[in-house]
């Protein structure tokens, strides 16, 4: 089983969202994380969506996703070629004893603090999926009390778009 | 109070009395503009809709959500409906309409139920890629979402099984999304489409443009093969020493049986047709081994399995034709044609895959081959024609006084008048049919291979029917699959549909007692219908009965003695629908047999009957 992430291109029509995530249960694949949002084109949407597969499957993932009639191309976009980020809102327990600690954790990690009681500390901080994990093991002894997770969301680097190279391109090819 | 204008306006002629002044050059219209659109309810604009698109039938039943488009409909001397009984049926004559016509079939339905009586044919027919369209009925914009009374989300409830879906949300969009839908239905791998129009929606008036401007900017099917992947074929088939065609559906649907007769003879390759490609390749050709699969002949399965070359054209390694995966083909190299690239690689990795239309694909193939001559596939023809030779199609008379149906199918086949259609249910009398009738020509055996739906034969007869009435329709059907639709038979003699229906009558679900007698230690659990007189039971129906109920004619035959003359019989009305009931014994078999789950090495040419394929570390 190996991890991947999908950049899929649809018509915002509706229902779209539907259709892509039914055909993933329907075809039997897992999704991890999956984040939807407009594009630069007015009309297109982007997915992002990360799922685990056998090897061979993500052929087939993709050939059936390029077969729903609003969705216009679809990339792979590895992890060295690519700039992806999830963005975490975390909740901890910190009282005048651990303040300090925490917010010199947090610190190391980059995370901005956005909402301060007596009791607690929250934070934003954005990264790839491993850095989100990393910053949740360091607060974890000082107690997380709620956190909220967005999906992966991904841009392919250097110079080009995914929607320039394929505007309405047959996304067979 | 009113004064009526009595003298007349100064008008043209007024203007007349002018001094004639040049005129001015009027702007041409841009070529192309539409003339002023006129308004139309969205009722209206799908009937018309339905007119430019020369659709000549439509199969529904009307219902509260659908009503507007029921009145405009009245009035449309183009597009005849055809109500039925069940939208059941009228899904499944449009699965009829189009195999048997090549053209979208069209099917309309009111919301909730009636839309949900549509999801088996369009189930059925997204796994056969049969190009059917289905008009429903929803209810009123507002309502959408609150449970209103017969609302059902019929394009949440479709979307696994449809090509494509639509929920109208504005009137004007009606002309495209009709458009689009009979587009999406027939290009590239065809399927079934559903609009779904809200009650209000038919209401609206908005403009009818047409033709209306599609806008499919994500769909675009591959119908030209790659050249290099053509070229690289070929030269496989030249090389081949054990090379078979595996020929599926997608040869019926692109039409491409001449281009695959020339395929064939050029190469000189032995030939499969699957359950969906019957008729593809004429059975009486030398060439021709028959159906593979399950209930496929010795030669054919054998074929593919000791094959080096499996040259798939519009096939899908259905695990009906492969049995056990693993083991199927192994020393087969794999030249994969198909419209659909997600079938490409599905469940066998191809050596050569080559996404496009069937019929350019074959023709293409053709072009690029370097004939080698036929010498090299001596060995070859000589194992199968030994397997030919020792395994033919064949069955034993079951000595229990009644006719053996593969015999009684085998006698309609024979006696049927040219260019029969025929439709079967599901079963074991969907297999005779297969087996025991030869097809020659493609489009001239319609049954339902990928759903397996009981109840297919009746009305898509009835649509097979009405799409070419100069030809003679038999539904071939069981006891058990034709109480599921016989309702259709009603439809049939009031419409003037005069199909014909040969139920095979063995008084049980067949297929199933079949493998209770062979993996369930013949313990009959639920399958005996009591369709066949007794001492015990009368026959409950009475098919002959309830076929004169129907409006239709009713025979029966109960000894082999009668049965030539009773198909003659019935081969000589033309004016009615006729049902023959025809009392078969409940013990035949289909045979070969591949059991579920075994490698097809493993098929049964009859009952502990395993071939003698004399290959033991050979070949």
């Amino acid at each position: 089983m190996t991890t991947h992430t999908l950049s899929v291109l649809v018509e915002n029509k509706p229902g779209v969202l539907a259709r892509v995530a039914a055909l993933f249960s329907r075809r039997g694949f897992n999704i991890d994380s999956l984040a939807v949002g407009e594009t630069e084109h007015p009309g297109v949407s982007r997915i992002t969506i990360v799922v685990g597969v056998e090897a061979g499957s993500l052929e087939q993932v993709t050939k059936q996703l390029n077969k729903l009639i609003h969705v216009l191309k679809i990339v792979e976009l590895e992890a060295g070629s690519s700039v992806q980020r999830e963005l975490l809102l975390v909740k901890v327990r910190a009282d005048a004893a651990t303040r300090g600690q925490v917010i010199a954790a947090a610190e190391l990690f980059k995370a901005r603090s956005v909402d301060v009681t007596p009791d607690t500390v929250t934070f934003e901080v954005t990264g790839n999926s491993d850095k989100i994990e990393a910053f949740l093991e360091v607060l974890e002894p000082f107690g997380i009390k709620e956190l909220v997770q967005s999906g992966t969301v991904a841009l392919g680097r250097g110079a080009k778009s995914m929607a320039s190279l394929s505007r309405y391109v047959s996304p067979n090819n | 109070m009113s004064t009526p204008v009595k003298a007349p306006k100064p008008g043209p002629q007024a203007a007349k009395a002018q001094p004639a002044r040049p005129k001015a050059p009027r702007p041409a219209p841009p070529i192309g503009a539409p003339a002023a659109a006129p308004v139309l309810t969205g009722a209206q604009a799908v009937v018309r809709a339905l007119e430019e698109l020369q659709v000549e039938a439509v199969f529904g039943i009307p219902g509260g959500t659908i009503l507007p488009a029921y009145d405009p409909l009245l009035d449309s001397d183009q597009v005849r409906h055809v109500l039925v009984r069940h939208e059941q049926g009228a899904g499944h004559a449009a699965q009829g309409y189009a195999l048997a016509t090549g053209k979208v079939g069209v099917c309309m339905a009111t919301s909730g139920p009636g839309a949900t009586n549509l999801v088996t044919p369009l189930a059925d027919a997204y796994m056969d890629s049969v190009p059917i369209v289905a008009i429903t009925g929803q209810v009123v914009t507002s309502s959408i979402g609150t449970d209103a009374f017969q609302e059902a989300d019929i394009c949440g409830i479709t979307m696994p099984i449809t090509k494509h879906s639509y929920l109208i949300t504005d009137a004007a969009d009606i002309p495209r999304v009709i458009a689009e839908a009979f587009h999406v239905a027939s290009t590239g791998r065809p399927g079934p489409v559903l609009v779904d129009i809200p009650k209000d929606i038919l209401q609206t008036e908005a403009p009818f443009v047409w033709p209306p401007r599609m806008d499919l900017p994500g769909y675009r099917p591959t119908t030209q093969p790659h050249g290099k992947q053509i070229r690289e074929a070929a030269a496989l088939i030249a090389e081949a020493k054990r090379p078979v065609l595996y020929v599926g559906g997608g040869v019926v649907k692109s039409g491409a049986h001449a281009e695959l007769l020339a395929l064939a003879e050029l190469t000189g390759a032995p030939v499969v047709t699957t359950l969906m490609a019957r008729g593809a390749f004429p059975d009486s050709h030398p060439q021709h081994l028959g159906m593979p699969g399950m209930h496929g002949t010795v030669p054919a399965v054998h074929a593919l399995q000791k094959s080096d070359l499996l040259v798939s054209l519009g096939a899908r390694f259905d695990d009906r034709v492969t049995g056990r995966l693993d083991s199927f083909a192994p020393d087969a190299k794999i030249v994969h044609v198909d419209i659909d690239p997600a079938e490409i690689g599905k469940n066998r990795e191809a050596d050569v895959p080559i996404v496009g239309d069937c019929r350019a694909a074959i023709a293409a193939m053709i072009d690029a081959y370097a004939d080698p001559g036929q010498e090299r596939l001596k060995t070859w023809w000589e194992t199968l024609d030994d397997l030919r030779g020792r395994y033919p199609l064949g069955y034993t008379d079951i000595d229990d006084g009644l006719p053996a149906p593969q015999y009684v199918i085998e006698r309609l086949g024979a006696l049927a008048p040219e260019d029969t259609i025929w439709t079967t249910g599901v079963g074991q009398h969907q297999m005779w049919a297969s087996q025991f009738i030869s097809y020659e020509k493609p489009g001239t055996f319609l049954n339902s291979g990928g759903l397996g739906t009981m109840g297919f034969a009746v009305p898509a007869a009835m649509g097979a029917k009405l799409g070419q009435m100069g030809r003679t329709v038999w539904a071939v059907d069981g006891d058990g699959c034709f109480q599921m639709t016989n309702q259709e038979l009603a439809t049939c003699a009031i419409e003037g549909i005069p199909i014909k229906v040969a139920v095979i009558n063995n008084g049980n679900l067949g297929m199933v007692r079949q493998w209770q007698t062979l993996f369930y230690d013949k313990r009959y659990s639920q399958t005996n219908l009591s369709t066949h007189h007794s001492e015990a039971s009368p026959r409950i129906p009475d098919f002959v009965k309830l076929a004169e109920a129907l409006g239709c004619v009713g025979l029966r035959a109960d000894t082999a003695d009668e049965v030539d003359a009773i198909i003659a019989q019935a081969n000589a009305i033309n004016d009615r629908p006729v049902v023959v009931d025809f009392t078969v014994g409940p013990d035949a078999m289909v045979w070969p047999m591949v059991p579920a789950g075994v490698s097809n090495d493993e098929i049964l040419y009859a009952r502990d009957v395993r071939p003698n394929f004399d290959d033991e570390g050979q070949i």
